[in-house]
């Protein structure tokens, strides 16, 4: 009855999307869907392929996202490969030219440049990616340079509500700019701190807060914690003044706890992600709970 | 003597005041005026400090920025240079080959194995005893231009030691219709049911359900064309339609004309909360046969329905869940049996015959994977197959998966084929794909 009921819910809330939204847009991922509501307010309906609690490496191509992919006038994604397991399926059995390819087609890691590129493709590495780490959703000045190719990219399909997305991107990036000097200063303490990490999704928030990665519970990317490789990582952890071993929010708690208690050093879930923690409610909320949650941890 | 220094103390303290008004009111103004000027200067260089690190903070922002926007392309060129000759190959397609080997031990030899009521047709007999390569294949995929996408695949494998390479398929399709329709031409594997589109390496179990055996040969592709329409609808509808030239089981001769075999199929699926995902579909087969592999020739219609549950905590299907998934068949044959090894023995054969399966897959974790599957078919007690016996396989395995790209699967069956036989088959194998990620379906 419950289940009915919540069935019921959806449909309503489906029902229910802004009927004068002008574009049908499938976002991948929540940090996307989050951009787009920044960008476009209630001109748009968004569609939300995954939330904060999956494992985007590892979705599969549910009907439910093909019916959501056959009515989108855009699907705006990570790209660099992140979706190569689904998105791929999903385009082709949804039908939808509009999509496909082109302009309503926006993969985010094509408004950006990439860190981590390999020099040398080979599985034997684990789960490599030949565009770079594609979990750059975590460093604010890319997601400023994404906002601004995905405003244009509203504006190119939408033409009627430019001004809007323009004011809109004008508000934004003011709001966001002053709060990128706001994180600054409140992680600078941060600056210099080492971390151990899951999964390799941190780098671009290494790189703009100046954390050190010294080392990572997965023995290669995508491949699952092994008790010997955690075994190693003690040392690792106690050798210096190790800050904390950090999660997201959808992984398996079991490894970083397990390093956490043999070390002392804290284990961190962060969000990743919009929706990964209860502060997370947008964009915003994402950097706030990121940052607090390390400063947390450093006391 | 204290008492004394304490009292010129308390005097200088009170007098101090005296002494300053006395003397240099004049001077404490003019301090009082520099302190000022000091304060407004001080005042002023920090407003210029606040403004300079603003400024710093901006360009640091724009450079940041600039940074992070220069398209990937630029970076590419100026990391690597691609030599000439790489670039012909540019736009080659996306290979994926899949190796798969296995070694079966039979209680019943694969060469005298009978299944009372279903004769063997296709590939739907016991796997080969011993070791075998099994069904390794290499596919090619790629758009074609902005209208057509294309892929090949081929099929390598062994039949009593000797190497068969065959086109298992090779087909266009549109990416350029509208209003959701896609069109296919060329060779590939019925969209009907559930598990006859999916190919083989994407399955749970080594082999196929005793019902896809039976009635399709294993799995059914053939020439033809499919129109699928997929409808703009918050419930997943698909609807289509295909014809095949009716050359393979349980088709055969590619009777009426080339166009043999007419199939409609339709699936509807969607999620129930966030944890919860199902696919169901009702599909049917109809053929005008002429000398089929079982000397069927006449008009046979095949009726499936398919369902497919999965539930992973979080909607996390890789690292947890369970899958159950259920088909039922039913045959119906309208015409005659023409002996394939004597033409002069003939009879009619009307009669319907089931067969279902039923199976539910536990993902443990990342690694390791368990299921269940029971088959059932269900003979037809008259006709040149009358049987009173009908058919059952339990099969259980167990599959480690060391990544996506690689597994070993352990599996037990036990087959009561006919009244007197039961096969019990212990089977390991491993599987392996390697080149482009493919991205498989639900």
């Amino acid at each position: 009855m419950k289940k009915l009921f919540s069935l019921a819910l959806m449909l309503a809330a489906t029902a229910a999307a802004p009927a004068h939204a002008s574009l049908k847009v499938f976002a991948c991922e929540p940090e996307w869907a989050s951009l787009l509501q920044e960008l476009a307010g209630d001109k748009i309906a968004v569609d939300v392929g995954t939330s904060a609690l999956q494992d985007v490496h590892q979705i599969e191509a549910k009907p439910s996202l093909i019916a959501k992919v056959r009515r989108a006038d855009l699907v705006v994604c990570t790209g660099a490969d992140l979706e190569v397991g689904w998105l791929p399926q999903l385009l082709r059995q949804a039908a939808n030219p509009k999509v496909m390819s082109g302009t309503g087609n926006f993969m985010a890691a094509n408004a950006i440049t990439t860190l981590e590129k390999p020099t040398k493709l080979d599985r034997a590495a684990g789960d490599v990616h030949p565009q770079g780490n594609p979990h750059f959703q975590m460093d604010p000045y890319r997601m400023l340079a994404i906002a601004k190719a995905l405003s244009a990219r509203l504006a190119q399909l939408d033409a009627a509500n430019t001004a809007v997305y323009q004011q809109r991107l004008g508000d934004f990036s003011t709001r966001w700019s002053s709060a990128i000097k706001r994180w600054e200063v409140k992680a600078a303490p941060l600056r210099g701190s080492k971390i151990i990490v899951q999964h390799a999704s941190w780098i671009y928030l290494e790189h703009w807060l100046g954390l050190e990665r010294i080392g990572a519970l997965e023995p290669k990317p995508g491949v699952p914690p092994t008790s010997g490789h955690l075994a190693s990582l003690i040392g690792v952890a106690k050798s210096g003044k190790t800050l904390a071993i950090v999660r997201a929010a959808y992984q398996d708690p079991k490894s970083s706890q397990w390093l956490s208690e043999r070390t002392g050093v804290p284990a961190v879930v962060l969000p990743l992600t919009v929706g990964g923690d209860a502060q997370s409610k947008d964009l915003f909320g994402l950097f706030d709970s990121t940052i607090d949650k390390l400063l947390s941890a450093a006391k | 003597m204290r008492k004394s220094l304490l009292a010129l103390a308390i005097f200088a303290a009170i007098s101090a005041p005296a002494f300053a008004t006395g003397t240099s009111q004049e001077q404490i103004k003019a301090l009082e005026a520099r302190i000022k000027s000091l304060e407004a200067n001080a005042e002023a260089m920090r407003q210029q400090a606040a403004a300079a690190m603003d400024a710093l903070q901006a360009t640091k922002a724009q450079i940041e920025e600039l940074k992070a926007a220069q398209p990937t392309q630029v970076a590419a060129v100026e990391e690597a240079p691609a030599p000439a000759e790489a670039n012909a190959n540019a736009f080659n397609p996306a290979i994926s080959i899949i190796l798969n080997g296995s070694y079966s031990h039979h209680s019943v030899d694969p060469d005298s194995y009978f299944r009372s009521g279903f004769p063997l047709v296709g590939e739907g007999g016991p796997s080969a005893k011993g070791i075998s390569l099994g069904e390794s294949e290499i596919s090619f995929a790629a758009n074609i231009d902005e209208k057509f996408y294309g892929q090949l695949t081929v099929a390598v494998g062994s039949d009593a030691g000797q190497d068969e390479v065959g086109i298992e398929e090779a087909y266009i399709e549109t990416t350029s219709l509208k209003n959701g329709f896609t069109l296919r031409a060329g060779r590939f594997f019925s969209n009907i049911g559930y598990l006859n589109s999916h190919h083989a390496h994407t399955d749970k179990f080594f082999d196929r359900p005793l019902a896809y055996q039976a009635f399709l040969g294993n799995q059914y592709g053939d020439d033809g064309v499919q129109l699928r329409w997929v409808a703009p609808t918050d419930l997943f509808l698909e609807f289509g339609t295909e014809v095949f030239a009716g050359n393979s089981y349980p088709s055969g001769g590619a009777g009426n004309g080339g166009v043999g075999v007419h199939t409609l199929f339709a699936h509807a699926g969607g999620d129930v909360g966030d944890e919860n995902s199902w696919l169901a579909g009702v599909s049917m087969l109809k053929s005008s046969t002429v000398d089929a592999e079982d000397g069927f020739n006449g008009d046979n219609t095949l009726y499936v329905a398919d369902l497919t549950w999965k539930w992973a905590p979080q909607g996390n299907f890789k690292d947890g869940g369970i899958t159950l998934r259920g088909e039922y068949f039913l045959d119906d044959r309208d015409g005659q049996y023409i002996d394939p090894v004597n033409p002069l023995l003939v009879q009619d054969w009307n009669g319907v015959r089931h067969g279902a399966y039923f199976e539910g897959v536990y993902r443990i974790n990342r690694n390791w994977e368990a299921g269940y599957r029971y088959d059932k078919l269900f003979a037809d007690e008259n006709g040149p197959y009358a049987s009173n016996f009908d058919p059952s396989r339990n099969s259980l395995m167990l599959t480690w998966l060391n990544s996506e790209f690689s597994l070993l699967r352990l599996q037990y069956s036990r087959d009561a084929s006919n009244p007197s036989d039961t096969d019990n088959t212990l089977t390991l194998q491993f599987q392996t794909s390697l080149g482009a990620h493919g991205a498989h379906k639900f």
